[in-house]
């Protein structure tokens, strides 16, 4: 515990902005596992145990997207599609068999490809650490803001999450195609019954979801870097999110990962070891306080 | 059965196992029936919630680890008897899984398992950053002692297995007292249906939690077991793909059955070791094989055997 540190730290407005970035782009990519996890959630019913390794496809998608063609923008597309159509694949094959099965069933068949696709990485790309680098178009001097110095690439990653958070926003709540979703998510049978392709919706939502997981990874690789089982901290860390967020709710899984990477990053000046309990801590008091989650629906 | 066939049954069964281990004689030997009492009884203790009660936990872990870090820890001040320090050990046991299981019990479904598995991360994490206590990534540094008491001596490793043996067999028959009394029926009704549970006037959140930190307790007693047969504590004790392993040992073995867990665990060392043997790719191979299990057969062998019996008969028993 440093304690001092801590408020030195907000006592300067250099250091504040500092941890301030840092822990938006924590936040921010746990948010983009996280909204893909409840979104499975809120409409399949189903958690996504593996969603973290979907995570670790898109960085490698993207490490090798980047590696042949040179182009960042070229690496996030390969990692989100090429982890989206994963996605899709994954669930028509596999997790379309466990709807309305036990909860065993469905944690094991997302646990087995979570040990799967681990290995086939390792087989692949190797079990060492590979970065990426800052690609071309980020290596720019920092941004000054109030003294803090930020990275280009974070204020990017930053806008680019919170872009990706409006536009599923608007996709869910003003496209035809979001209210097909919501009311899948409500009574599915009943929307078969009116004509629509619900194995399509529920194989697209999975498919989006893992997308936004794959997009995460990529953005990662140029900030961390890419090992097999990267993705299991992620996926534990968006599993608190949308506990203190509320299960399903893409508003809850946004506040509550700015929340976590706050404390990630001031963490790490004030009580670097006591980060992780700080964060459980706050989860066991949402759960005692308000077991739903803060945007959660009670009775869900 | 009758409470005294088990008991008689279970105490035949630890004498054959100490037969064989003895006279063979061969350290080998020891060592993988060593293996298979702890992970049997890791795999039992966990069953008594994935089986009996309905709740899945993935951080089963947890408890190997904390029973195996507290207990070596205790041991290591020099200052008290192995008997003591394991007392004090399954005591902290009770207290950790009391505070853990009332936050996990509160949530139901996937995810409680989510949040036993978080919990076991959160102790994994304490476990590997506290290196000044723990020694961090490299476990417990300096072994564990192990003074003699009773007359017994832990440092020999026939008694230490014999040791082993007996704690694992008592440990079997005590947990299938738990699940044989009206507690663990409650515990199978509140798995089946836990409103009609609460509606019978069963108290539901409260058994629960008695099952978690029941679980608990066996599975800090088997991590106990296991810091003493290796002189020492890892921080894999308490790490995720440990109880991923459990699971799949039940999953194995069968849930609905007793002993399904005891096969489980025999079948995952056996499974473990052969496919390290055939190939580097381990994980791509056990991940098929739990493919396989649960979207193949959709239960364990001893489940598919049970089933078999029960078509067998006329009439069909209550569930177990």
């Amino acid at each position: 515990m440093n304690f001092d540190a801590l408020i030195d730290c907000f006592s300067a407005s250099a250091c504040v902005v500092t941890q301030i970035s840092s822990g938006l782009i924590i936040g921010m990519l746990i948010f983009m596992v996280a909204s893909g996890v409840t979104l499975i959630f809120g409409v399949l019913g189903v958690v996504n145990f593996a969603h973290g390794a979907l995570y670790m496809l898109g960085a490698y998608f993207a490490l090798t997207a980047y590696w042949v063609t040179d182009s960042f923008t070229v690496a996030v597309l390969a990692g989100a599609i090429g982890t989206g159509l994963f996605g899709v694949v994954f669930e028509r094959l596999f997790i379309s068999r466990v709807y309305g099965a036990d909860v065993l069933s469905q944690l094991l068949v997302c646990y087995a490809f979570v040990l799967i696709l681990d290995d086939a990485v390792k087989a692949i790309w190797g079990g060492d650490f590979l970065s990426m680098g800052m690609p071309e178009a980020f290596a720019l001097p920092p941004l000054m803001i109030a003294g803090g110095f930020v990275p280009p690439f974070y204020a990017f990653l930053t806008a680019f999450a919170v872009a990706s958070a409006i536009a599923l926003a608007a996709l869910l709540g003003l496209t035809r195609f979001g209210k097909i979703v919501r009311a899948a998510a409500v009574n599915r049978q009943m929307v078969g019954v009116l004509g629509i392709n619900t194995s399509l919706v529920y194989a697209l939502i999975f498919g989006l979801g893992a997308a936004l997981a794959g997009a995460a990874g990529a953005l990662a690789a140029p900030v961390r870097s890419a090992t097999p089982g990267m993705g299991f901290d992620i996926l534990i860390e968006s599993f608190i999110v949308t506990v203190i967020g509320g299960m399903g709710s893409i508003a809850g899984a946004f506040v509550g990962a700015i929340l976590i990477g706050m404390i990630r990053a001031f963490g790490t000046v004030g009580f670097p070891l006591a980060t992780e309990g700080v964060t459980f801590a706050m989860m066991a008091v949402v759960l005692l306080v308000k077991p739903a989650g803060l945007f959660g629906k009670a009775g869900r | 059965m009758t409470a005294r066939l088990e008991l008689i049954l279970g105490a035949v069964f630890a004498a054959v196992l100490i037969a064989i281990g003895l006279s063979l004689g061969d350290k080998a030997v020891i060592d993988v029936l060593m293996r298979l009492s702890i992970f049997s009884l890791l795999a039992l203790s966990l069953n008594i919630l994935v089986g009996y009660t309905g709740l899945v936990s993935f951080g089963h872990a947890m408890f190997f680890g904390f029973g195996a870090y507290v207990f070596g820890l205790l041991m290591q001040t020099n200052a008290i008897s192995i008997p003591a320090a394991a007392a004090v050990t399954l005591l902290a046991t009770c207290v950790w899984g009391a505070v853990s299981g009332a936050l996990c019990i509160r949530l139901t479904e996937i995810y409680f398992s989510f949040l036993t598995l978080a919990f076991q991360m959160l102790l994994y994490s304490v476990i590997a950053g506290w290196v000044s206590l723990t020694g961090g990534d490299q476990g417990l540094m300096g072994g564990i002692p192990r003074p003699p008491f009773l007359g017994i001596d832990l440092a020999q490793p026939r008694q230490l297995f014999v040791l082993t043996v007996i704690v694992s067999v008592l440990s079997a028959l005590a947990i299938r007292q738990i699940v044989q009394s009206p507690f663990g029926y409650a515990l199978r009704m509140i798995r089946d249906n836990a409103e009609r549970a609460r509606f019978l006037g069963v108290p539901v959140q409260r058994y629960k939690l008695q099952a978690f930190v029941l679980s608990g307790i066996f599975g800090s007693l088997a991590g106990i077991l296991m810091s003493l047969y290796v002189s020492g504590a890892y921080p894999n004790f308490a790490f995720w793909t440990l109880s991923g392993d459990a699971i799949i040992m039940i999953v194995l073995g069968g849930i609905t059955v007793f002993l399904g867990p005891v096969l489980g665990a025999v079948l995952f060392q056996f499974l473990n070791d052969y496919i390290n043997r055939i190939t580097e790719h381990h994980g791509m191979v056990m991940g098929v094989v739990l493919l396989v299990i649960v979207l193949g057969l959709r239960k364990g062998v001893l489940d598919v055997l049970d089933e078999w019996r029960q078509s067998r008969k006329p009439r069909p028993e209550a569930a177990p």
